[in-house]
């Protein structure tokens, strides 16, 4: 039987007075694939700014070192905590690093990593391009004759794709040794020990399918930042709208990702096995 | 390149703007109905008009930040809307641009400023000469002290001069301001009015100059128009226009 999209989604395709919110998505998605399209474009044309990009990467790794790094640590700690009595109800104490050392790496760092990420740097794309944009700073570029797109976005994004999956490393790092911490407040193991175990755990399809979607997590919240800033409009209150929008919509894609990544990984596993 | 070729052939005779029935609505507003304007080399063309009336949208359509709905328009004889994005940058390279709000890039000094449309463009890629241009177009409105400082560090007036500086580092041969003098003080007005003709009398630029400032307006205009509902009601001089027959001309030039 032919579907008859028209006929389903008539009604919201048609009202377009009062934008329906199908109408607003679709133009959302349009939007957003023309502009991840335009990136791409632009991305093989000189000039090459390796200097912002630098720059950004720069400004996007230590700006949240800080922050990432404490909550790695909490993140890490609080989850030994939790799962230690779980695990001794077991007899299973000395399987509490290595089911952490999976968790971490395979799932809780590069989420939270990108989360957080998505709320500290996905909104300050948004909120910067945001501002440029009204304050005519994208306007100026244009009319000097420079690509701003090439200058402003492709900088962004690829310094948010190849700087997110480092960041995810520090993560899973500090996560280890909060985690070392927690089991110490009780007994007592040493560094290498703990390491040992935790290691033994983990595998070769454990890291690599983890950490190939962080470049994706990366990507998605630099184009997005960019993407809502670049056409933010309304003066200040448009970019409020594109610095919130832009946690929104990343947020929700990383989760996306997620899901999509995971079951890829399965079936990278079952390959492997 | 083909639309420098154009450029350079441009007879300098003609005009270097000729627009011609443009017009441009938003969401059903017509704000642009019927508009029609020649600019010839070397003139400074004042456009006079109330707020939100259409005067900024008319010098984004020339330079290709707003397209129009209908009409012709040409910049040295070339039609806008037969361009390339390519050859649209690169004849923007030649209309300066100056924003109401200045727009410099608050991100970067005023060094910095200067130098981005210089180093995108690949108009120059020695830094000593590079330097030497931005020196230079600093020296013009008289800030050269203010290379190492950040936008933010600066007065309304001082970035008014910082965004003509940046503008005319290029070379345009046309400039079109955008509300030069607003926010700015009577006697910071004054200045910015005399540097544009200043810069109309070294550079021998063509411009078209936005305001609400009739002070402005007296100093700098060649040719004065005014628009109303979407058309140019009023053409003259300065002073044609201020002891018109038409009482609502004369009314514009009352709160003088």
């Amino acid at each position: 039987m032919r579907l008859n999209i028209r006929k389903i989604f008539g009604n919201f395709l048609n009202d377009t007075s009062d934008k329906s919110w199908l109408y607003n998505f679709l133009l959302e998605l349009g939007g957003l694939s023309k502009f991840t399209l335009q990136f791409f474009r632009e991305l093989f044309r000189p000039p090459y700014e390796h200097k912002e990009f630098l720059r950004q990467a720069y400004k996007i790794g230590l700006s949240t070192l800080p922050l990432i790094g404490i909550t790695a640590f909490i993140m890490g700690l609080v989850l030994t905590l939790q799962s230690k009595p779980v695990m001794e109800n077991f007899g299973a104490e000395s399987w509490l690093p290595g089911m952490i050392s999976v968790s971490i790496v395979r799932e809780i760092g590069p989420v939270i990593t990108a989360l957080i990420c998505a709320g500290k740097i996905g909104s300050g794309i948004g909120a910067e391009l945001g501002s440029m944009r009204v304050t005519e700073q994208i306007d100026a570029m244009e009319v000097s004759g420079t690509n701003p797109m090439n200058y402003l976005v492709v900088t962004r994004v690829l310094s948010t794709t190849f700087m997110i999956p480092i960041l995810v490393l520090y993560a899973d790092a500090i996560s280890f040794y909060g985690s070392y911490v927690a089991v110490n407040m009780h007994d007592f193991i040493s560094l290498r020990l703990f390491l040992n175990l935790a290691f033994d755990s983990l595998h070769f399809y454990d890291l690599i399918p983890a950490m190939i979607k962080t470049f994706f997590f990366g990507f998605a919240i630099g184009i997005i930042g960019c993407y809502k800033g670049y056409y933010s409009e309304n003066g200040t209150e448009g970019v409020g709208k594109a610095a919130n929008s832009a946690v929104v919509i990343s947020s929700l894609v990383i989760f996306i990702i997620d899901l999509i990544a995971v079951q890829l990984a399965d079936l990278f596993n079952i390959f492997l096995r | 390149m083909k639309i420098q070729d154009d450029i350079s052939q441009f007879n300098p005779n003609d005009s270097v703007i000729e627009i011609s029935h443009l017009q441009k609505s938003f969401n059903g507003l017509h704000v642009l109905k019927d508009l029609s304007l020649k600019v010839h080399r070397g003139e400074n063309v004042v456009v006079l008009g109330k707020s939100g009336i259409g005067k900024s949208v008319l010098i984004k359509c020339i330079v290709g930040l707003i397209q129009p709905d209908n009409g012709s328009l040409k910049v040295f004889g070339k039609e806008i809307s037969d361009m390339t994005l390519k050859e649209l940058n690169l004849l923007r390279t030649k209309v300066g641009f100056i924003f109401q709000g200045n727009a410099l890039y608050d991100s970067m000094t005023v060094r910095e400023n200067l130098e981005f449309p210089l180093r995108r463009n690949k108009v120059l890629k020695d830094p000593h000469e590079i330097e030497v241009l931005i020196e230079e177009a600093l020296r013009d409105v008289n800030l050269l002290d203010t290379i190492n400082k950040m936008p933010s560090e600066l007065s309304g007036g001082m970035k008014k001069r910082i965004g003509v500086a940046r503008t005319l580092i290029l070379k345009p041969e046309i400039i079109l301001y955008d509300e030069p003098t607003t926010g700015l003080d009577p006697l910071t007005s004054r200045e910015i009015s005399k540097l544009i003709l200043q810069i109309q009398t070294k550079f021998k630029t063509s411009s078209i100059i936005i305001t609400h400032d009739l002070n402005c307006a007296k100093i700098t205009s060649n040719r004065l128009l005014i628009l109303q509902d979407g058309i140019f009601r009023a053409e003259g001089s300065f002073d044609d226009l201020k002891n018109s027959d038409d009482e609502w001309v004369r009314s514009y030039f009352k709160i003088e």
